[in-house]
């Protein structure tokens, strides 16, 4: 929570005295943010980066002044990967607090959770979370900012298609992100006549993938891995298959591992593995014409400066829904609910950390196959194919 | 902990029995010890009657209840009262096992989202009416809750809970794996509850839904606690030898308040399903076991009404907590520290022991 901050005491006490001397600053009500995320617990990977985004942001909006000149403000609560808790905190955020718009939701569950609450009481709702079911079928108030689990799947069956690598063995873990991806990668295997001739599940805290992988080298036919996951796991995974001698068999995974810890992990095992990544994590080798390559080398210095810290591509989900928000506010020339939600539907050709946003009354992400950047780990570093 | 409840069962047949007033009670702690002063031998059993845990304070209760609204400025509050309702009832049922029969249970989350899956899967998926659903779904988790009592209740202590504990990570590895039917870790959708050609949603409509089961929960289980079962839980909770040698069917019982309270855990997940309108393993985890337990010992073993203060404790405190934002999970613990040191016997018996003290 931003309440308590001493820059906002000071805000406050610098609002009171402007009052004094500025009746007609009075107007000038603060536009208001409300944000539930995962910013502790299990899915704290994807809750902390959104929430010193959102933070960042916000503050250096403020003061450069703020938007339609009115200041921001912030309300976050941790939702600790809950749904039970991201209910309460949503109906908190719109009762109590009477946010303009809500920005959050790190995972499915929290999500999907709200979303009867947001329909029921309309107000917009930006989620963060990755899967399809929050914008498939539409729903009128809520719209998502990241790449779906689906997309990263055919972005990579597209490039084993290109390779003519037709028989796919999965393997992954059993935690919640895992398993969303996996749904999906069977889910749309047909569509991009791929054939699903393994799949093999380990659980969080295996330290050993070599008896899963060894069942799939001994699947006769194997053309290439998917993998889905995030973390340790995911990193020996990739050790085993090259401890195993499995190179031959092409090792794809989700954009799950896309983070530098995967790489150095798996102790160089991981050389060779390709997977889809946002941009943001290969600005530097973006050609200078792309249109992403600015505002992710942007995102990634004021990241880098305020925090310390490498960037993750969830932080830059949060990135794209702050923005996206308040472009439609400033287009809406205020805080008027149906209004913003009219204007986030029209979002057009926004470039965010993502992709190009295209948004359309059928489409609530607004996000294409393009956004997602086909990248090959080599000399421990991610390699831009393509 | 034993001698205390044999105590207390002594004094509350005598206050029945006798025209006394049922001012020893730790059972009562709402018991207004000012009941009818001076008044005769007639007026004196009313009062008893009326200041007594079951009539009195059920009253208090559903009087509280009814009255709440009134204070609750918005539908965020409604939101917080429901969940600290649908808690209070599985604390509820789980204080008849831990409080009263001196058994532990590490897995009633596993109950409580059973309870919720069933409603969610077979209102979903099947088209099922919700209350019949709510119903299948309370007969499967007593069908299931006496299959498990009679091998687990022959262990004790440390044994119990890890076995109950596995019970519960089972459920839970079930829910998250078995994606067609639950929707694995991203969670489902339930439909909302139709009772005829009414269709309930809203939190105020829940509220009163919640409320109203909650106080039938405690009503029912204060009978059950003054019932002979009651005695003969306590007895086994006080000592499993004794009570044997005076002819109680020690395993009976055990696994009938092991059913007892995992029906109420299924009810309650059942209506938060419904309430909720979405469901997700989170609710079948460890840690939601480990919470339902901590509510208990915090409102105070062997005392239902202790069970609605810890729910209702530690579902709003949390909320109340938030704005420390960072330190919130330090606060809390802080918090619960505190209470077990200082008030080891819980929040509920503890200051209606010193209540009394003041009074009496």
């Amino acid at each position: 929570m931003m309440r308590l901050s001493r820059r906002h005491v000071l805000a406050i006490l610098a609002a009171g005295t402007a009052l004094v001397f500025a009746p007609e600053a009075q107007a000038q009500k603060p536009i208001k943010i409300g944000s539930f995320l995962s910013i502790t617990g299990p899915a704290s990977f994807l809750g902390d980066p959104e929430a010193k985004t959102l933070r960042l942001y916000v503050d250096k909006i403020n003061k450069e002044g703020g938007i339609l000149g009115r200041q921001l403000e912030l309300v976050i609560y941790d939702s600790a990967g809950d749904a039970k808790q991201a209910t309460t905190f949503a109906r908190r955020l719109i009762e109590e607090d009477e946010v303009d718009i809500i920005i959050g939701g790190s995972t499915t569950g929290e999500t999907m959770a709200v979303v009867p609450i947001v329909m029921e009481e309309e107000i917009p709702f930006i989620s963060l979370a990755g899967a399809n079911v929050i914008v498939e079928p539409v729903k009128k108030w809520v719209f998502k900012m990241p790449h779906s689990d689906r997309m990263a799947v055919e972005k990579a069956y597209e490039d084993m298609k290109k390779r003519n690598l037709t028989n796919v063995a999965i393997i992954g873990g059993s935690g919640g992100y895992d398993q969303s991806c996996r749904k999906e990668a069977h889910a749309v295997a047909p569509k991009w006549g791929i054939k699903i001739v393994a799949d093999e599940t380990y659980a969080p805290t295996d330290t050993d993938m070599s008896p899963q992988l060894t069942k799939i080298k001994n699947t006769p036919g194997v053309q290439a891995i998917f993998g889905c996951g995030f973390g340790a796991p995911t990193s020996i995974t990739a050790r085993n298959w090259s401890q195993l001698g499995m190179t031959n068999i092409s090792f794809y995974f989700n954009h799950g591992v896309a983070s530098q810890q995967f790489i150095d992990g798996a102790g160089g095992g991981a050389e060779g593995i390709r997977l889809p990544v946002p941009a943001l994590l290969v600005a530097e080798q973006l050609p200078p014409g792309d249109p992403q390559r600015e505002v992710s080398l942007n995102y990634i210095k004021a990241y880098r400066e305020a925090y310390n810290q490498p960037v993750s591509g969830f932080g830059g989900h949060a990135y794209d829904g702050l923005h996206i928000a308040l472009e439609a506010i400033k287009r809406a020339g205020g805080t008027d609910k149906a209004k913003v939600r009219d204007e986030i539907e029209k979002t057009t050709r926004f470039i965010g950390t993502d992709g190009i946003y295209n948004m359309s009354p059928e489409d609530h992400m607004g996000l294409s196959l393009d956004s997602f950047k086909m990248v090959e780990v080599r000399n421990n570093t991610w390699k831009l194919i393509e | 902990m034993g001698d205390r409840a044999q105590k207390s069962l002594f004094d509350l047949s005598v206050a029945r029995k006798v025209q006394g007033t049922a001012k020893h009670s730790p059972h009562a702690p709402l018991s207004a010890t000012e009941a009818a002063p001076g008044g005769d031998g007639a007026v004196r059993t009313v009062g008893a009657w009326l200041f007594s845990a079951r009539t009195g304070g059920v009253l208090l209760l559903a009087a509280i209840v009814a009255i709440l609204p009134l204070f609750l400025p918005n539908k965020f509050y409604f939101d917080v009262a429901i969940k600290t309702a649908l808690h209070a009832i599985v604390c509820v049922g789980l204080n008849l096992l831990i409080g009263y029969a001196g058994q532990i249970s590490l897995g009633h989350a596993g109950f409580f989202a059973l309870g919720g899956y069933a409603s969610a899967i077979l209102t979903a998926r099947f088209g099922w009416p919700g209350l019949v659903a709510m119903l299948a779904g309370a007969v499967g988790v007593g069908v299931l809750a006496f299959l498990v009592a009679r091998p687990i209740l022959r262990l004790k202590g440390h044994y119990l809970a890890m076995a109950t504990l596995g019970l519960g990570i089972i459920i839970s590895i079930i829910i998250n794996r078995e994606i067609p039917l639950t929707g694995g870790p991203d969670g489902m959708s339930v439909p909302a509850l139709w009772v005829g050609p009414w269709r309930l949603t809203g939190p105020i409509t829940w509220y009163w839904i919640s409320g109203v089961t909650l106080v039938l929960a405690v009503w029912l289980a204060l009978n059950l606690v003054e019932s002979p079962m009651g005695r003969a839980l306590r007895a086994l909770h006080g000592s499993e030898v004794a009570a044997e040698t005076t002819g109680i069917d020690v395993t009976r019982y055990k696994v009938l308040v092991f059913v007892v309270s995992a029906v109420f855990a299924s009810i309650a997940g059942s209506l938060f399903a419904h309430a909720e309108r979405f469901m997700t393993p989170v609710e079948a985890g460890f840690l939601r076991s480990i919470e339902f337990v901590t509510m208990v010992v915090l409102g105070g073993m062997a005392s239902i009404f202790g069970s609605v203060v810890g729910a209702a404790i530690l579902t709003a405190l949390p909320q109340v907590l938030a704005v420390f934002h960072d330190f919130k999970h330090l606060a809390l613990g802080a918090i619960l520290i505190a209470v077990m040191i200082f008030m080891p016997k819980g929040l509920v018996p503890t200051l209606a022991a010193l209540w009394r003290r003041r009074v009496g």
